[in-house]
C-alpha cells in the first residue's frame, strides 16, 4: 500500500502502477463539471486559480450538504469522462492526481504520460463509506455552484486504486479482459 | 369519492424520500450478497463488500448511500374514485421533494440545461400519471442518479431486427457504458409503444424488485439470456473486472406500430433507491 501526501511530486506518481492501492492523507480539492469549466475559463483569461494546481489532487465529487456535526455529507466519485475536455489543461499545469470513476479519453491519458499525473479510481456509490475518510471540508471557490463548488478537503487514509499510470497502463482494460467470456 | 388531504400526501411522500436516501432495500442487499457468492474476482469481491459496508453506514449514521441523491421521479397510480383535497397532487409531490431534500441534507441536482444554474431545491420533480380503477392512490418514488441515466439510450429498431437485435443492442449498451454507471447495474428494458413510451416503460422496469422473475415466460427467458450475456462481459463490480456486471435485467413490453420496434435501455446504478407509498 502506497501513501500519497499532497502536494505530490512528479517522481512519486511516476513510481505508481495501474492496480496499486493507494491511501491519500492530507489536502485534496473537489471539482466537477461546472467548476472545471470555470477553472479553464480562468486559465484562458490568464487569471489565478483558486488553489495551486501544481502537485495537487482533484477529487471529482459533488457531496451532499454537511449535516450538523459532520465535516461533509455523502462523498463518492462522479463519472470522470465529463471532465475530459478540461483535464489536460490542468495536467499541464502540474496536476498530479485525479480521483473519479469510469474510463478517460485518449487525450487525458496522453497528457498524464507527458506531464506525470495518475488517474485514481474510488468506489462509485459508496459515498457514506468514503465520507468517513474526510476530516474537514471548506468551500474555497465558486460558492454559488452549491454542490459543484470547489472544496478543500482534509482526508485521512482515503482509499483509491491506480487506474491509469504514467506508463500508459489502464486497469479497467486489463482487468475486464481477464473476465470477459466470448 | 374518497378524499385524501394534500398535507397527508406531502408528509408521507417526504418521509419516503428521506428513507430511500439512507436505507438500501432488502432486495438490493440480497442482490449484493448473491453477487458476492458468485463473484470470482478478488477486487470485485472487495468492491461488493464495500457496498455492503456503505449501506450499513448509511442506515446507521443516516448519511445518503450515494452523494448523487438523484432527480426525484414519481409514478402515480390514481384511482378514479380518489381526489386530493386542499391542493394539486403535483404541488404536493414537488413540495415533498423540496422539503425532504432540504431537511435531510440531500444533494440538489436539478439545474438549468444551458446556464447549469442549480434550481436550489431539487425541483421540478419528474411525475408520471396513470389513472386506474378504485379509490386508492399509489405513488412510487425513485431517486434517479445522473451517472447511470447518462448511459441510457432509446433506439428505433426495425421489425426485422427481432429479439436478437433487441438483445444485442442491450448488451452492447452495457458494454459501452463500461465502469461509468457504477456496476453492478440494474438494466431496465422497454420494448414497444412509441419513442417516449419505450423509455417510460424501461424506467418502470427498473422499479421491479431485484431477483424477481418476469411473469411472462417469454420475457423471463429474454431477461435471463440478456443477464447471462452481460455478466460474460467481464466489466465486474466497479468496472474493475469480474463476473457480476449486472444484478438483474427487467423487461417490459407493449404493442407498437406495425412499422416500428422501439427499444429503450434505462440503466440504474447499484444504488437503486425507490419507495412505495400507499394511500
Amino acid at each position: 500500500m502506497t501513501i500519497l501526501k499532497p502536494p505530490v511530486k512528479r517522481e512519486d506518481v511516476e513510481a505508481l502502477e495501474a492496480g496499486d492501492k493507494v491511501l491519500i492523507t492530507g489536502t485534496i480539492y473537489t471539482g466537477r463539471d461546472a467548476a472545471h469549466k470555470r477553472l479553464v475559463d480562468l486559465l484562458d483569461g490568464n487569471k489565478p486559480l483558486p488553489f495551486d494546481v501544481d502537485g495537487a489532487i482533484i477529487f471529482y465529487v459533488g457531496p451532499t450538504p454537511s449535516p450538523p456535526g459532520r465535516p461533509i455529507g455523502s462523498a463518492g466519485p462522479t463519472t470522470s469522462y465529463r471532465m475530459d475536455a478540461y483535464a489536460p489543461r490542468l495536467i499541464e499545469r502540474g496536476l498530479r492526481g485525479m480521483i473519479g470513476k469510469g474510463p478517460r479519453a485518449a487525450e487525458v491519458k496522453d497528457a498524464m504520460k507527458k506531464y506525470g499525473c495518475v488517474y485514481l479510481g474510488a468506489t462509485g456509490g459508496a459515498g457514506a463509506l468514503m465520507a468517513q475518510a474526510v476530516k474537514k471540508a471548506e468551500v474555497i471557490a465558486f460558492d454559488d455552484l452549491g454542490p459543484e463548488a470547489v472544496r478543500k478537503l482534509e482526508v485521512e487514509n482515503f482509499p483509491v486504486i491506480v487506474i491509469n499510470d504514467t506508463k500508459g497502463n489502464d486497469l479497467y482494460i486489463e482487468n475486464v479482459k481477464k473476465y470477459k467470456r466470448e | 369519492m374518497r378524499s385524501i388531504p394534500y398535507n397527508t400526501i406531502k408528509e408521507k411522500v417526504k418521509a419516503a424520500i428521506m428513507e430511500a436516501a439512507f436505507i438500501a432495500g432488502e432486495d438490493l442487499m440480497a442482490g449484493f450478497k448473491r453477487a458476492l457468492e458468485q463473484e470470482e474476482s478478488p477486487l470485485g469481491k472487495e468492491i461488493l463488500n464495500q457496498l455492503i459496508e456503505n449501506a450499513e453506514i448509511a442506515r446507521k449514521e443516516r448519511i445518503p448511500l450515494c452523494q448523487d441523491t438523484g432527480l426525484a421521479v414519481f409514478f402515480v397510480e390514481m384511482g378514479d374514485e380518489v381526489k386530493v383535497e386542499g391542493g394539486l397532487l403535483p404541488d404536493a409531490l414537488n413540495e415533498a421533494t423540496k422539503e425532504a431534500y432540504g431537511e435531510a441534507y440531500l444533494r440538489k441536482s436539478a439545474c438549468n440545461p444551458f446556464t447549469r444554474k442549480n434550481t436550489g431545491d431539487n425541483t421540478p420533480a419528474i411525475i408520471h400519471y396513470d389513472i386506474v380503477k378504485g379509490d386508492k392512490l399509489h405513488i412510487t418514488f425513485c431517486a434517479k442518479g445522473g451517472g447511470s441515466e447518462n448511459m441510457s439510450r432509446v433506439t428505433m429498431l426495425t421489425p426485422s431486427d427481432g429479439k436478437k437485435g433487441i438483445e444485442d443492442f442491450v448488451v452492447q449498451r452495457v458494454w459501452e457504458a463500461e465502469a461509468n454507471p457504477c456496476p453492478p447495474v440494474i438494466v431496465g428494458v422497454g420494448i414497444g409503444g412509441t419513442f417516449e413510451r419505450a423509455a417510460l416503460i424501461a424506467k418502470k422496469a427498473l422499479l421491479e424488485p431485484i431477483g424477481k422473475k418476469n411473469p411472462d415466460p417469454e420475457l423471463a427467458e429474454m431477461e435471463e439470456r440478456i443477464l447471462k450475456r452481460i455478466n460474460n462481459l467481464g466489466i465486474g463490480p466497479g468496472g474493475l473486472g469480474g463476473r457480476i456486471t449486472a444484478l438483474d435485467v427487467h423487461v417490459k413490453m407493449e404493442p407498437c406500430h406495425i412499422a416500428s420496434l422501439p427499444l429503450a435501455v434505462n440503466i440504474n446504478c447499484h444504488s437503486s433507491r425507490h419507495a412505495e407509498i400507499d394511500f
